[in-house]
């Protein structure tokens, strides 16, 4: 059983298609679903907000408790330093509050990114 | 035991189902304290990992538990819904409590509940409302906890967490459920 899970998990993350298929804002909103625990789109709650994502350092947005490592990590967030971070957010930033294994499967994290770049066109990022 | 599946009354079934996830939800709280001793003995590197990663399931706690806070108090939830969440509530206030308890026997310092919280009030306008901003804090925990498993250098605490996590999952399924939606909409979280 062990064995068959690890071969499913293998099978998602390096499916060969992920590369080949466009980007699914539409599933990246679904995949999206995972990280509402922690973050919304126009507000700060455990993680910062999402609106305003693309171009702005990390650690910057006025008023949210960062951990000191993400304050220091000198990244700016665009689409590769995005799909690097949430592939594996402690092997990024170590020492981030964001403990979160990561999302493995690059097509998820293609569609997820796909999703924040149109709705961080939306009216509810430009309010 | 029997299944809360085998009762026909909805209402039973549902208070079966409750308590069976309250005695899976108090199995994880002693496993977890009653480590304690072997827990706060630690003193290599992962410790430090293990306490943010707790502080930072603490402070999703936190804020859940003033989530469902709001949807109790905002007058939109009619029983048996508001009955339920306030037990969802009540799970979320013991996984609080559990996880403060380990963070300071881990020689941590828990996050403390912010005064204020942001919630999008202005777009809860009906019961369904409600069902549908806690079910996606829910979702949300239930990933949070899936990823935070494989991160403890403490074994115990990712059972723990895995036990937090399947609590979760019930919230999930019983709210999507409460919504009409296919309670269960996969064969694996992620």
């Amino acid at each position: 059983m062990r064995v068959l899970l690890a071969g499913v998990i293998a099978f998602g993350a390096m499916h060969p298609a992920a590369a080949l298929v466009a980007p699914d804002a539409k599933r990246g909103e679904e995949i999206y679903g995972r990280c509402t625990a922690c973050h919304s789109l126009s507000f700060d709650r455990v993680g910062p907000r999402h609106c305003g994502l693309f171009g702005r350092r990390a650690g910057s947005v006025a008023g949210f408790d960062y951990s000191t490592a993400m304050k220091n990590s000198k990244i700016t967030w665009n689409d590769k330093t995005l799909d690097q971070f949430i592939a594996k957010p402690l092997a990024v930033v170590p020492g981030t509050s964001m403990t979160y294994d990561g999302v493995c499967d690059a097509r998820d994290r293609s569609d997820l990114i796909a999703y924040l770049k149109r709705v961080n066109k939306s009216t509810e990022c430009r309010k | 035991m029997s299944s809360f599946l085998q009762i026909p009354n909805p209402i039973a079934a549902r208070r079966m189902f409750l308590g069976q996830s309250g005695l899976l939800l108090s199995g994880a709280a002693v496993a977890l304290l009653a480590g304690k001793q072997a827990l706060a003995a630690k003193t290599d590197g992962g410790t430090t990992n293990d306490v943010q990663i707790l502080n930072t399931a603490l402070g999703a706690e936190l804020e859940a538990i003033a989530a469902y806070q709001l949807g109790a108090e905002s007058k939109l939830l009619q029983k048996p819904v508001l009955d339920l969440a306030v037990t969802f509530q009540g799970h979320h206030k013991e996984h609080a409590d559990v996880l403060a308890k380990t963070i300071e026997k881990l020689g941590g310092k828990p996050v403390v509940a912010k005064a204020k919280y942001n919630f999008p009030v202005e777009q809860l306008k009906s019961q369904a409302d409600v069902l549908k901003f806690a079910a996606k804090l829910e979702q949300g925990a239930v990933s949070a906890y899936l990823s935070a498993v494989p991160l403890f250098g403490n074994r115990d605490l990712s059972k723990a967490a895995a036990s937090i996590l399947g609590d979760e999952a019930m919230h999930w399924a019983v709210l999507r459920q409460a919504l009409g939606e296919v309670p269960v909409p996969s064969a694996f979280v992620s």
